[in-house]
């Protein structure tokens, strides 16, 4: 016999199918049918958020830990139009995650009803696909599909849109076996003909470069690169989306290219001639002027998503496909080549690239006034957490210095925005990974500025015992803006001071929410209060870590420039000419 | 620059004319005439748009359309292989002096009188846009009073059907 149940009760239980183990969200009208057989689920676990947002991030979180697709859940109306940042977040870094929201019910929409808002038109440019909802019984196909879409070819977010009827209303619950998109396909194997010519390409190429992008860590592509990294020895460079995906201390490895980059990833990217990018997509940080970017290079461009390639860059060899499944076909290709004795030789090529890295590595100054140094105390974390730590980070400059100062050996161990550039970020992105991870140590590296959008997670931690640990890079101000403000307004610091270092008082925020507060000021109090830190694990940690407000990320390209003007340090650009240029 | 037209086959669902008009508008690109209707097949509609942009940018937008989950293909049709008609009514100033002079234009460009008052007669007229241009160009003297007219539609010439031919390869590979 045929079971009926609620179309709130059918969700859950497509959740159930779906394999959910966690949703982050908050209840309210139009969801609340959903939030009573949600209690009685026996896998699926609600973490109630205090915010909307934080629900968001925390699926974003959750999903870039795990390699799983992140939940969150919400309200009609404003509920669901604060998930609208996170959702734009993920859309941008091809995040897995499903959003739930509560809709009005289906007589009242266009009414302008209580708590109405067309969610499914304000998302439609920001997912990769969403749904309205208005019938009981279609509710499992949509969860079925969403997830389906969100999880397979390149990830990205999917809104499911419910009526507060159809979650009311009684249907037949079938869980669907196929899945019927006509019009999605996406292309996962590569072509091989292209593989070949891409192979010869490779051998034949006298300064290549893999150019690896956050693709190889959603198709979980590092081993297969470090195989063809090390098959071919050439150089690496890892993109801030795509840190983890080759070990730092390879020695193949030239750090992250871009706006703060290393000069050695920036040049190897400038002068080479032949780009092989796995899992990129020429974003404008990372080729900054795209008429001066990489000028003398072929590219070779391996992407599941056909619309990036030739987008920003014309590509030689086109490649659309699972970034792993290319590599994995790659290495036969190159091995064949070789063995046919077709292989450039790189030593000029590795001679420029270690005079580079040599001359220029990265650096900073310690201020000469007793406080503390950012970069310091990240460089400190990283060697105290370690590679297998997981570290999020919020936006602007303690984000570039964890990508610039931590060693990430491992994928899926440094979680940040890229794309959108979303402060407030980080707490609810680690705490997501700690659920996702709870056997990893998560730390949030988080800048006064963001910590204050998205704080209000550390209750949800405490509440729920989700022992994430903060890095609060304390500067008392909105420290990349204040930068752009010295090199480029005439030092005229408009709207930049938030006075952090004293209101609020971090410490007693911390204690306020059942975390454990530490404050340090000084260099010789870091190491003592991380390593604290890493034995506690009964509470979350907040270390407020006052530092020196001048301090500023280097290298740069300054915003509109081409990469050759890269600075190292102020005033201070590198000399290319030394090597083969 | 040049104009560009694209046949659309989309699944007949809610929101899916906004997903695409939305679509050219966010990646920045203009919709010249866009025409919508049902198909051969039930729950398949398709749609005709027009663009006028350089083939870098058409690329970029067949590719970014193709990944909206209800399309289902896309296929540009070029003037020299395709037909394409528009549909235009125009209110054109006419009296009992000037009436005979119309009627003589309405039946030089093949086009049909549908209404007619003491002042004014409506024509309705189908075809190229170039050929409706003409048309209002000799229709302008008279003093045109007001204009309606469709997206343009098309159709490939020959025996194969949109369903028959293949779409653009992704990565320009086969």
């Amino acid at each position: 016999m045929s079971q009926h149940i609620t179309g709130a009760e059918s969700l859950v239980k497509s959740l159930e199918h779906a394999d959910v183990e966690v949703v982050f969200g908050i209840p309210g009208g139009a969801i609340l049918p959903v939030y009573d057989p949600l209690m009685d689920s026996p896998t699926v676990r609600h973490i109630l958020v205090r915010h909307e947002q934080g629900a968001g991030h925390a699926a974003e979180g959750y999903a870039a830990a795990s390699n799983r697709v992140g939940v969150c859940m919400a309200t009609s109306g404003p509920g669901a139009t604060n998930l609208v940042t996170p959702i734009a977040d993920a859309h941008m870094d091809s995040v897995p995650m499903v959003a739930i929201t509560g809709q009005v019910p289906s007589a009242a929409i266009g009414s302008d009803a209580f708590q109405e808002a067309d969610i499914r038109g304000i998302t439609m440019p920001i997912t990769k696909h969403n749904y309205l909802v208005t019938r009981a019984e279609d509710i499992p196909r949509a969860i079925k599909e969403a997830f389906h879409l969100a999880s397979t070819g390149r990830p990205g977010p999917v809104l499911v849109d419910i009526t507060k009827d159809a979650l009311q209303a009684s249907a037949e619950f079938v869980w669907p076996t196929n899945i019927d998109l006509p019009g999605y396909k996406p292309t996962t194997k590569p072509h091989g003909r292209q593989i070949k010519e891409a192979a010869r390409m490779i051998v034949d190429a006298h300064r290549p470069v893999f150019y690896v992008g956050g693709g190889v860590i959603r198709s979980q592509a590092h081993r297969e690169l470090r195989q063809l990294a090390e098959l071919t020895g050439i150089p690496v460079v890892t993109t801030l989306m795509a840190r983890g995906a080759f070990p730092d201390s390879h020695k193949q490895h030239m750090g992250m290219p871009g706006m703060h980059g290393t000069v050695g990833a920036v040049g190897a990217l400038q002068k080479s001639d032949l780009l092989i990018v796995l899992g990129a997509r020429f974003d404008d940080r990372v080729t900054g002027k795209l008429e001066s970017f990489s000028p003398k290079s072929k590219v070779i461009h391996i992407d599941i998503d056909p619309a990036e390639i030739g987008k920003n860059r014309y590509a030689d060899i086109p490649i659309v496909s699972d970034v792993r499944e290319a590599i994995a076909q790659l290495i036969p290709a190159v091995t064949a080549e070789f063995d046919a004795g077709n292989r450039a030789d790189l030593t000029a090529w590795w001679i420029t690239l270690n005079h580079w890295r040599e001359t220029y590595p990265l650096g900073y100054d310690t201020p000469s006034d007793g406080t503390l140094s950012p970069q310091y105390v990240i460089e400190r974390l990283g060697k105290i957490a370690g590679p297998e730590a997981i570290y999020t980070a919020g936006v602007g400059q303690h984000q570039m210095w964890a990508a610039q100062f931590i060693g990430y050996e491992n994928p899926n161990t440094w979680l940040n925005s890229g794309g959108l550039g979303t402060m407030g970020y980080s707490i609810p992105a680690a705490m997501g990974a700690k659920v996702g991870a709870p056997d990893k140590t998560v730390w949030a590296i988080d800048g006064d500025g963001c910590f204050q959008m998205t704080n209000q997670e550390l209750a949800t931690c405490t509440i729920n015992d989700i022992p994430i640990k903060v890095a609060l890079i304390n500067n008392a101000s909105l420290g990349m803006v204040r930068q752009w403000q010295n090199l480029f307004y005439n030092e005229r610091y408009s709207n930049t001071d938030l006075q952090s270092h004293s209101i609020p008082d971090f410490v007693k925020l911390a204690d306020a929410y059942g975390c454990h507060g530490i404050r340090v000021t000084k260099a010789e109090e870091v190491d003592k209060a991380i390593e604290k830190s890493m034995e506690t694990n009964d509470a979350p940690v907040v270390i407020d870590f006052q530092v020196h407000r001048d301090a500023m990320v280097w290298p740069m390209v300054a915003a509109g420039t081409g990469n050759d003007e890269i600075q190292f340090a102020r005033d201070l650009a590198p000399q290319w000419e030394r090597g083969d240029d | 620059m040049a104009r560009h037209t694209l046949s659309i086959l989309v699944q007949d669902q809610p929101g899916v004319l906004a997903r695409i008009s939305a679509l050219f508008s966010r990646r920045g690109y203009n919709i010249e005439s866009l025409a919508v209707g049902t198909t051969e097949t039930e729950g398949v509609s398709r749609m005709t748009v027009v663009v006028n942009v350089d083939l870098h940018a058409l690329e970029q937008v067949t590719k970014q359309l193709n990944k909206l989950i209800n399309v289902l293909k896309i296929v540009e049709l070029d003037d020299d292989t395709a037909i394409a008609r528009e549909l235009m009514l125009i209110k054109v100033k006419a009296d009992d002096h000037t009436r005979s002079k119309v009627l003589e234009l309405v039946e030089l460009f093949r086009a049909k009188v549908v209404d007619v008052s003491g002042d004014a007669v409506t024509i309705e007229a189908t075809g190229s846009r170039d050929k409706l241009e003409a048309f209002l160009n000799v229709l302008a003297p008279h003093g045109i009073k007001e204009i309606v007219q469709s997206g343009v539609v098309a159709l490939a010439r020959g025996g194969r059907s949109i369903a028959e031919r293949s779409s653009k390869n992704p990565d320009r590979s086969q």
